[in-house]
């Protein structure tokens, strides 16, 4: 058996470097890394990357950051909750990952432009919500309006607290939040997200829902977008699965006939309505 | 390019064929392994070779995806430093049946699909492939006339037909020339022997009958209407989730990737292995959520791998019709007889609704 390095291997990874941690509430932290020689992840917002710790694995992870607002680094939003995301919450500012991609089909952003958004994001749903909301405050005047709905478990399960406290008081946001286990000095909505969607006025023509949740949420938040009169092919959703390699080979994150990884993360409704083991 | 070129080997020569092309490289061939059982193996003589079997327990996706297969190593003793690899090794497999030769064709085009897989592909470069007729059915398991793989397309260097006391060799490649070249037990073949050979074919266009009562080309519109079918449900009760049947599947290529550490624990290697979709936890995320929970949807999902996702992808069924999958099952599902019902059931809907009609 003979071994030879291969340089075009689409398995080599990129070195990363962990510039800053920030813990978000107790389960979640945000880690920015910068690629070595300062390199460009070059993301969309809505793509994921595989991120490497060698020796326990790889896991794939939606990017949370913009692809215009920070210089060279890039930022993602992890749960500890498998065995390299919880390698993960163990290393310090400073520390080497490895990364490969990014992957997938994010949200259109181009296709977009120029339409309200109605972004929902339930619980984790915001991590790869972020990016898109960053890149859309980035270029603000080339959407229309923007409503974001946030729901959560508790106030404090809330992720990015102070952006969140930004985007109540800008005037080119319309934002609401609610929550299913609230706190005394809790004054926002109590429930689930779908009974913010009723009181949303939108222009169904003109607006596209991007959702990114739990499973369980989709199908009734598709169910009162589409009661809103919203085009099936304006609702955009993202699928987490647990991607492998991330190239369509694997098979781990098939849905039916799609890969997410490749056709996906992000699909729009008309796309999968069809599809059985979606959500 | 020349008229296709065919060459003759008495079968007094084949142990002299295979212990000089064993000299030049290693070879692979089918061998037996007891009774009705079958694996291909490294030869050094024509006499271990199996030229009359059943197609073996594991097919020769083996060696072109191994089972366990170092993609990158990795020393983080000195900060991250990691390298991909390929291990491969220049090999001629001697005896791949049609079906088989089918499979190979499959993941040729799966892992050269963009992003291209470069460890199968490098290793792909190295192997020469001998193909090998069947001249009739190996079990009642095959359904190779349904996959349209009884017959030779392509896929090999040479091709060896049986016609009793001599192969008649198809040279399709190069490489096939330099091997018949190489081994000097060639003879040219003339007018009979060619003729020989249509015999068998026409012999075999009668023999081998589509398994199945629904032509080929309306199995993918079968499938369409069957997601919901009641065979699935069936399927769930008897199936035991073993993966055996993925694994011993010539087109199946899912797998995981895993890290191993060495002793120093900072130094080791990301290896891929082959995974089931058949096992529970194949489509589970880290939540804890399963899109595949059902042994029903498992089952339905590797059903659907077969005959109709790749139509679309690749305008050809995944199943070469070898027949591994029912020949292992523990439970003994049986992918005819899964066919059979669903052309079944769908006669039975058929026949409701035109009575409903008229």
């Amino acid at each position: 058996m003979e071994k030879i390095a291969l340089r075009y291997s689409e398995y080599n990874i990129k070195k990363g470097k962990i510039l800053r941690i920030r813990q978000l509430t107790e389960y979640e932290k945000l880690f920015e890394i910068l690629l070595e020689g300062a390199e460009r992840l070059d993301h969309e917002p809505g793509q994921f990357i595989m991120l490497s710790l060698c020796g326990v694995g790889e896991s794939p992870i939606s990017i949370s950051s913009s692809p215009a607002n920070i210089g060279d680094s890039f930022e993602i939003c992890v749960r500890a909750v498998g065995k390299v995301t919880e390698a993960l919450h163990k290393l310090e500012t400073g520390d080497e990952v490895g990364v490969r991609g990014p992957f997938g089909k994010g949200f259109p952003v181009r296709i977009l432009e120029g339409n309200d958004l109605l972004i929902v994001a339930g619980g984790l749903g915001i991590a790869p919500l972020r990016s898109l909301i960053k890149y859309v405050f980035d270029n603000r005047r080339d959407f229309g309006k923007v409503h974001i709905l946030l729901g959560c478990r508790s106030p404090r399960d809330i992720l990015f607290i102070d952006e969140v406290e930004q985007w109540k008081k800008r005037m080119d946001v319309y934002y609401e939040c609610t929550v299913d286990r609230p706190v005394p000095e809790w004054q926002g909505h109590v429930g689930l997200i779908t009974t913010l969607i009723p009181g949303v006025h939108l222009e169904p023509e003109r607006t596209f829902a991007v959702v990114v949740g739990p499973p369980v949420m989709y199908k009734f938040v598709i169910k009162e977008l589409l009661a809103k009169n919203i085009p099936g092919r304006q609702i955009l959703v993202s699928f987490e699965r647990h991607m492998k390699c991330g190239m369509g080979k694997c098979g781990h994150c098939q849905i039916q006939h799609l890969y997410a990884c490749q056709d996906g993360p992000v699909f729009n409704y008309d796309e999968i309505k069809y599809l059985k083991e979606t959500y | 390019m020349k008229d296709l070129q065919y060459v003759v080997l008495r079968k007094e020569h084949f142990d002299g064929f295979i212990s000089r092309l064993s000299k030049l490289q290693k070879v692979i061939a089918p061998v037996s392994r007891g009774y009705n059982n079958f694996s291909f193996e490294e030869v050094t003589s024509g006499a271990g070779v199996a030229l009359k079997y059943i197609p073996t327990i594991i097919p020769p996706k083996k060696l072109f995806m191994p089972q366990r297969e170092t993609l990158l190593e990795f020393d983080t003793s000195k900060g991250l430093n990691a390298e991909a690899v390929v291990e491969y090794e220049k090999i001629t497999i001697f005896g791949v049946h049609t079906c088989d030769l089918a499979g190979i064709q499959c993941l040729n085009m799966v892992f050269s699909e963009r992003p291209r897989d470069y460890n199968y592909l490098m290793r792909k470069r190295k192997i020469n492939i001998i193909g090998l007729e069947c001249n009739e059915y190996c079990d009642e398991f095959a359904s190779c006339a349904l996959a349209n793989t009884s017959t030779p397309s392509g896929g090999y260097d040479l091709f060896f037909t049986d016609l009793g006391d001599y192969f008649i060799v198809h040279i399709n490649t190069q490489i096939g020339e330099d091997i018949v070249e190489a081994a000097k037990f060639f003879e040219g073949a003339d007018k009979s022997h060619l003729e020989e050979l249509t015999g068998l074919r026409k012999r075999k266009r009668s023999l081998f009958r589509n398994e199945v009562a629904l032509e080929p080309r309306y199995i993918p519109a079968l499938f369409d209407r069957s997601y919901n079918s009641r065979v699935w449900d069936d399927l769930d009760e008897r199936c035991l989730a073993c993966g055996n049947c993925t694994h011993v599947c010539p087109t199946c290529y899912c797998f995981d990737i895993r890290d191993e550490i060495n002793l120093t624990l900072t130094a080791g290697r990301r290896y891929r292995v082959w995974d089931s979709c058949q096992l529970e936890t194949f489509a589970r995320v880290a939540g804890g959520e399963n899109f595949r929970k059902e042994r029903s949807s498992r089952q339905r999902h590797r059903y659907y791998r077969k005959f109709r996702y790749p139509i679309d992808r690749f305008s050809r069924f995944f199943c070469t019709g070898c027949g591994r999958c029912s020949r292992t099952c523990m439970a003994g599902i049986s992918l005819k007889e899964t066919l059979a019902s669903l052309i079944e059931e769908l006669e039975e809907t058929v026949s409701t609704l035109m009575e409903g009609n008229y």
